[in-house]
């Protein structure tokens, strides 16, 4: 087990190195020249942006600078960020906790939501609940995230017109004054209820009809056959037997999911105004400016990784056909 | 089913040996059917399925025709009643029924018109996909081992990073406005779901006694593959395609919204939407009725999507009791 | 063996509703089987053979029984409640499955596994001595290394092992009634052989009445002391198992007979009952063999009438459905005979 994580991890840098030098190449010659814009401004002093030029090296190779950028990531915090010089993996780091309170709670609150739809709607196939259940879903995967927060938002903002009442926050992590310890907490909550809930929406979809599908069929499996043939309650046969072995596909699809859930944080973040990784990069997109794109990119990446390895031990740990040793 | 009762056959004249018509004539054998016969009774048993297949028409009509369909230009603006058309809610007067924009544009118009961006560009993306995917696919599903290594490396790289913002990344650098570049990122997205799926296709037909006569009388690895093995895998790809035209149309949408897709000129409905955001909420129409467009479209091409899923997949277990 | 049975199934009839129509999968079928005995069911795929004892014991939910009694010491097992019926499972009446690759859970150990049917049963019984029960079983059907075993999961068990596993959960908990559907059908021939064992010893161990469900012969021969033939969901033959191989009274079962390769004489071609099993929707009209019969030739009863069963036996009971039957003792037929015990 230990050689296969080891192993698994050794690949992953090479992947991941791999990755970054294609990333780097297609960040620096697609953004052009970042200064652009800079140059063309009036009153701005050229001595001073060619000298950012040559302190950045921007007129450097690709490959020069893919090894200052190296550099930088492995020994100065990702460097900093090209025009006004702020490190960036500070700034990275506070908008990875918040994304990463926003993220989990979603999942963890999906997955169990969803295990429990699908499990019902495969015991009850084709009753009321079912039904409900799958048109559900299927709006779920129809709906896309920015346009649902901002019906939300819409929604809150016409609540309080008519009734004065503010439900739920429509934007940023905190109020202007959130107060301290548990305070804040609860003013982060309650602002990071509806961003929860849109990104809830699309998981809580998928994960539902792959649990259904999955529990569909290991109710008729043979095992579960043998289960009631040795007399079992049948409350035993779905927990034990049935249950046990549906829920194992299911860590595969919130593995894959993975992407997609970054792609709904990223618009998610970006409709609720949140000081998260997702609006971090659609900013560092804006300016044009490598450094911070690339140690997004490469954070988001390595975090891709360690999630998928888990997703493979705890795959090997419920099931035993599978377990690397 | 059969009608029993009045075709009894005269007695056989050989004794010794049964009266092999009877078999036939008594009901014993059912009537074969083509195995697409059998796909499409199945598909049009799903009335859901079949509404959204019109549903689709329909939009594709209106896409292709939008030119003619819409009854507004896509700027079009009312310039010699400009006061009078700002902002309206829907209404049928002018046949505003998605009302008019900040600037007096009829909205309905420019709605439909990002359906037709929409619509070619998603149908793009899926073909595009479709075929690079099932050539890597098949090519690692076949030939295993090596190859199938070193596909399946490159195809991990792509996965490795988050695809929404490789997508925003390149279309940052690369593909902002035009529908085609887009159209090619996105299709770089997409291609790896089909890819896995026809791997995993093609690397247990490869086991099938059929693929080993095929070698066997001779043919070439790409006949095999092209007219053996591609055939059987047709079914779960044209499920997955369509799974990606829908996927293409929110993506799309979502790209466009964020400021780096499809922009001015080229319609979009991302793009309606965010200008939509810019005016607060009282104009709420502006950002409604694009977003609900694309909801029908994608919940069409699901519904159609499981409907294509249930007809080719003649394993699926349909006992209504 | 006495003379009253242990399980008595009467007229059972048991329905499907499919998008293609109703199926018939077992119509007025009716046997009994007698404390001690071998009870071999043989006939095709489809022809009702596990459907039958299968729903008896309410282990087919989506079958309808639309009639019939199938009385186990005296209760109708079709009419008992749900929970009365789930306690007979496992423990009065034990099922032995096809495919024991796919018949155990493979995230649980096969020791769970089969201590979980002693304990759902003795719910007094401890961890612990369910385990040493459960090894002590293992051993019995000629698991090696038992102790081991236990905790091992199907996937490290060999085809055969499983099998065996399967048989110790089935006599676990001694039951009265064992029923082996089709249990060496997934398994080398070489394995065959020793699951056969398997099972005498499980059967002598227990002293339960076996139904053994299968469509092989050869095993019938081994095992059975007497036979059932299905054929489209209803018995057509019953005897005593020499009698039905020595002079069968049902053109079925003479096919099948003629069907199986001999050792002595030469042989060019193998035999085989030309055509194909019926529709179970539309059956055809009156005997559900006909279309494929030698000997019917499409006779009007056969066209018209379903045949009942009638007894040929002397002295024993040999029940044939056949409107024909007494033209088969006459004619010449070759059968072979089944390996006789020498007792």
């Amino acid at each position: 087990m230990l050689t296969y994580v080891i192993r698994r991890l050794l690949y992953s840098i090479v992947v991941l190195i791999a990755a970054s030098i294609i990333v780097f190449a297609l960040v620096v010659k697609g953004a052009g020249d970042p200064l652009a814009s800079l140059r063309m401004t009036p009153n701005v002093d050229q001595a001073g942006v060619e000298r950012i030029a040559a302190e950045k090296h921007l007129d450097d190779s690709v490959f020069v600078r893919y090894g200052y950028w190296v550099k930088d990531a492995t020994t100065n915090q990702f460097g900093t960020t090209l025009l006004t010089n702020k490190p960036i993996l500070p700034d990275l780091w506070r908008v990875m906790r918040n994304t990463l309170q926003l993220v989990i709670i979603a999942e963890l609150l999906a997955i169990l939501l969803a295990i429990g739809i699908g499990v019902l709607s495969a015991l009850r196939q084709y009753s009321k609940f079912d039904y409900t259940a799958t048109t559900f879903s299927f709006l779920g995967l129809a709906t896309p995230v920015f346009w649902l927060a901002l019906m939300l938002q819409v929604l809150m903002v016409n609540i309080i017109g008519w009734t004065g009442y503010h439900i739920f926050p429509i934007a940023s992590l905190n109020s202007v004054d959130p107060g301290s310890g548990i305070h804040f907490w609860i003013d982060r909550a309650h602002h990071l209820a509806l961003p929860v809930l849109v990104l809830m929406v699309a998981s809580v979809a998928t994960y539902s009809r792959y649990m259904r599908a999955s529990m569909l069929e290991v109710v008729h499996s043979d095992y579960v056959r043998t289960a009631r043939a040795k007399g079992l309650a049948e409350r035993k046969v779905t927990m034990n037997h049935a249950f046990r072995n549906a829920l194992i596909p299911l860590v595969t699809v919130i593995a894959l999911n993975f992407g997609g859930l970054i792609a709904g944080a990223i618009v998610t973040e970006t409709v609720f105004s949140l000081d998260g990784m997702g609006l971090y990069f659609i900013n560092a997109l804006g300016t044009a400016d490598p450094y911070p794109v690339m140690a997004w990119l490469m954070i988001t990446a390595t975090a891709i990784i360690i999630f998928n390895l888990i997703a493979d031990i705890a795959y090997g740990f419920l099931d035993p056909r599978v377990r690397y040793d | 089913m059969t009608d029993q009762a009045a075709r009894l056959p005269e007695e056989s004249t050989a004794i010794g040996s049964p009266d092999l018509t009877l078999t036939y004539e008594s009901g014993v054998e059912m009537k074969a059917r083509s195995q697409w016969a059998y796909a499409r009774m199945r598909f049009f048993r799903h009335r859901l399925a079949v509404a959204s297949l019109f549903t689709l028409i329909a939009v594709g009509l209106i896409a292709i025709f939008a030119d003619q369909v819409a009854l507004y230009g896509y700027d079009e603006i009312p310039l010699d009643n400009l006061v009078g058309s700002i902002g309206l809610a829907p209404t049928f007067h002018d046949w505003h029924l998605f009302g008019t924009d900040q600037l007096g544009r009829d909205y309905l118009s420019r709605v439909i018109f990002g359906i037709r961006t929409s619509f070619w560009v998603a149908l793009f993306v899926a073909a595009l996909a479709t075929c690079f995917g099932t050539l890597v696919g098949a090519i690692a599903g076949y030939y295993g081992g090596k190859t199938d290594n070193l596909l399946m490396r490159f195809t991990d790289l792509i996965l490795t990073l988050p695809g929404i913002a490789i997508l925003l990344t390149a279309s940052a650098f690369f593909g902002s406005g035009d529908p085609m570049r887009v159209g090619v990122i996105l299709a770089f997205l997409f291609w790896t779901g089909i890819a896995r799926i026809v791997r995993g296709l093609f690397l247990s037909l490869r086991e099938k006694e059929f693929v080993e006569a095929a070698k066997a009388a001779g043919a070439s690895d790409l006949r095999i593959m092209a007219r053996h093995m591609l055939p059987n895998t047709v079914g779960p790809i044209v499920v997955t395609a369509t799974l990606i035209v829908a996927g293409a149309i929110l993506v799309e949408a979502a790209l466009s919204f964020l400021g780096f897709g499809i922009q001015p000129p080229n319609a979009a409905i991302g793009k309606l939407i965010a200008d939509g955001q810019g005016e607060g909420f009282s104009l709420w129409w502006l950002v409604t009725f694009p977003g609900l467009v694309i909801v029908v479209i994608a919940l069409a091409v699901n519904f159609v999507g499981d409907g294509l899923r249930d007809a080719l997949d003649p394993t699926q277990r349909r006992t209504r009791n | 063996m006495s003379s009253e049975p242990i399980l008595s199934i009467r007229d059972l009839t048991v329905e499907f509703d499919t998008e293609d129509g109703v199926v018939h999968a077992v119509t007025g079928v009716s046997y009994d089987l007698y404390p001690g005995e071998v009870l071999g069911v043989i006939g095709e795929s489809g022809s009702g053979k596990s459907v039958s004892v299968m729903s008896v014991l309410g282990l087919i939910p989506d079958g309808r029984i639309a009639t019939g009694q199938a009385l186990y010491k005296g209760r109708d097992l079709l009419t008992l409640p749900a929970d009365e019926l789930r306690d007979l499972r496992g423990k009065d009446v034990a099922m032995i499955f096809q495919d024991p690759m796919t018949s155990l859970n493979p995230v649980l150990t096969v020791g769970y596994q089969i201590a979980e049917g002693i304990r759902t049963h003795n719910p007094s019984v401890k961890e612990e001595e369910a385990r040493k029960r459960v090894v002590s079983l293992l051993d019995l059907v000629g698991v090696p290394n038992p102790e081991q075993r236990y905790d091992q999961y199907p996937h490290e068990f060999s085809g055969g092992m499983r099998q065996r596993g399967m048989i110790a959960m089935a006599i676990a908990n001694a039951p009265s009634v064992l029923i082996a559907d089709e249990p060496t059908t997934a398994l080398d021939v070489t394995i065959q052989a020793q699951i056969i064992e398997v099972l005498r010893t499980a059967q002598r161990e227990t002293h339960a009445a076996t139904i053994l469900i299968t469509h092989d012969l050869g095993l019938i021969a081994e095992l059975a002391d007497r036979v059932v033939v299905m054929y489209a969901g209803r018995v057509v033959e019953l005897g005593d198992v020499f009698t039905i191989f020595r002079s069968p009274r049902h053109p079925y079962t003479v096919g099948l007979m003629n069907s199986l390769a001999r050792l002595e004489g030469d042989q060019e071609w193998l035999e085989s009952i030309p055509g194909q099993p019926p529709s179970l929707v539309t059956p055809p009209p009156g005997c559900a063999f006909h279309p494929r019969c030698v000997q019917s030739q499409g006779r009007a009863p056969c066209r018209t009438e379903i045949p009942g069963l009638r007894n040929f036996g002397e002295g024993e009971i040999h029940l044939s459905a056949c409107h024909f039957a007494e033209e088969l003792a006459a004619a010449h037929i070759r059968v072979g005979t089944p390996a006789e015990d020498t007792s």
